[in-house]
């Protein structure tokens, strides 16, 4: 249906021919535009009819008082189920300290939460299919396991800024929801114009980067350069993901084009990864809790990881 | 009178909030205290880890997101 409607704009309304270059990028724009809009609306509207989003402070109150493993295990879960706002990783992260939560898996929960979120896998299912969906929910669940792990043996406790270890949190009962139809409704109303005003820009972003790729990049130079003989092509993906960012959803179209021209999987996943987890304007966020090393750390950490899973995939796939 | 403080670190959300609640009271002609707190101790100290954060006559009301049109009306009149 969708690829009808790109067919329409591109060919018989603008009249592009289907071999060129600007005809293909604009099908696949139309196309694509169409298609993730429809299904992010529907998306975010069923989940938040289900309530399904669950809040920071639940998470923190299942988390806390656990051993490690299981402590680890729910924060790489439930920190795909958690959406956030990047403002809040600041007294997300206090919360999580005051809470007596090891640091590792406060670090794993960052990690997991941008990276993988359901809007972002039901998308991928009808964009890539269900593999590649599971590969990268596999992948990012396993780079935030273990990205903790890493972090907690350089024992960052000694980058805290002081004045986190001496903040209380407050034990204040939070609202009931409504759980009425209306509510739900009303409620999951409310998270579709919250979530698609918030990123909506990054996902037009990256289906023209993806439009332009379609378009105008040789499959054959593709191929040559990016089909996965070559060692570089990944930790070249990640370096190029750090200063790029995008919502785990924008990221989609690009990986998308990329895929269909031939870009080997795993270089795709380790941008994919860099793009949506990997930011420079969030990591400045934390340095209001953190200190440089540690910042510094978190970055290599999760490149080094990246690229480790995309050698993974090439090698295998 | 009742007293409103929007919690939140800055960003762009926690503005929108503020906007909000700031506006309601006018269209129903009455008057309320806003107070805007950036402090993190003081926000984590209300159990609020989810910016924006709407704390009503030392209530918290709200956290995580921008509030609905009709939830802060309720809040103004109620």
């Amino acid at each position: 249906m969708f690829e009808r409607l790109g067919d329409l704009v591109a060919f018989q309304i603008l009249r592009l021919s289907p071999e060129s270059h600007l005809g293909a990028a604009v099908q696949f724009f139309v196309m694509d535009v169409a298609k993730i809009f429809v299904l992010l609306v529907a998306v975010i509207y069923v989940m938040g009819l289900l309530r399904a989003m669950l809040s920071p402070e639940r998470v923190r109150a299942f988390v806390r008082d656990r051993p490690d493993w299981q402590a680890r295990g729910m924060a790489v879960s439930l920190g795909a189920l958690t959406p956030f706002c990047s403002c809040s990783s600041v007294p997300l992260f206090i919360g999580f300290v005051e809470a007596g939560i090891p640091l590792g898996v406060t670090f794993s929960f960052l990690i997991a939460s941008p990276m993988i979120n359901e809007v972002a896998a039901v998308i991928l299912v009808g964009i890539l299919g269900w593999k590649l969906a599971l590969l990268y929910v596999v992948a990012g669940l396993l780079v935030a396991w273990l990205g903790g792990i890493a972090m907690q043996r350089f024992r960052p406790e000694r980058w805290v800024e002081d004045y986190v270890w001496k903040i209380r949190m407050g034990d204040a009962a939070m609202p009931e929801p409504d759980t009425s139809l209306l509510g739900r409704h009303r409620y999951a109303i409310g998270e579709v114009k919250e979530i698609v005003g918030r990123i909506w820009r990054w996902v037009l972003i990256g289906i023209g980067v993806g439009a332009l790729f379609h378009g105008f990049v040789p499959a054959a130079w593709v191929t040559e350069h990016l089909g996965g003989d070559d060692w570089t092509t990944v930790p070249a993906a990640v370096l190029l993901g750090i200063p790029l960012y995008s919502n785990a959803t924008g990221i989609i179209p690009v990986a998308e084009a990329m895929l269909t021209k031939g870009v080997a999987v795993g270089t795709t996943l380790a941008l994919m990864m860099s793009v949506a987890a990997l930011s420079l304007p969030e990591m400045l966020i934390l340095r209001k809790v953190i200190r440089w090393p540690a910042l510094a750390l978190f970055a290599g950490v999760l490149a080094v990881a990246f690229t480790l899973v995309g050698w993974g995939f090439n090698l295998i796939v | 009178m009742k007293t409103f403080k929007v919690l939140g670190s800055g960003c762009r959300n926690c503005e929108v909030t503020a906007n909000v609640i700031a506006q309601a009271p006018k269209e129903a002609g009455v008057e309320i205290q806003l107070e805007k707190v950036t402090d993190m101790a003081e926000i984590l100290g209300f159990g609020v880890m989810s910016t924006p954060g709407v704390v009503l006559d030392g209530k918290v009301v709200h956290s995580g997101g921008i509030p609905g049109p009709d939830q802060v009306r309720a809040w103004v009149r109620g």
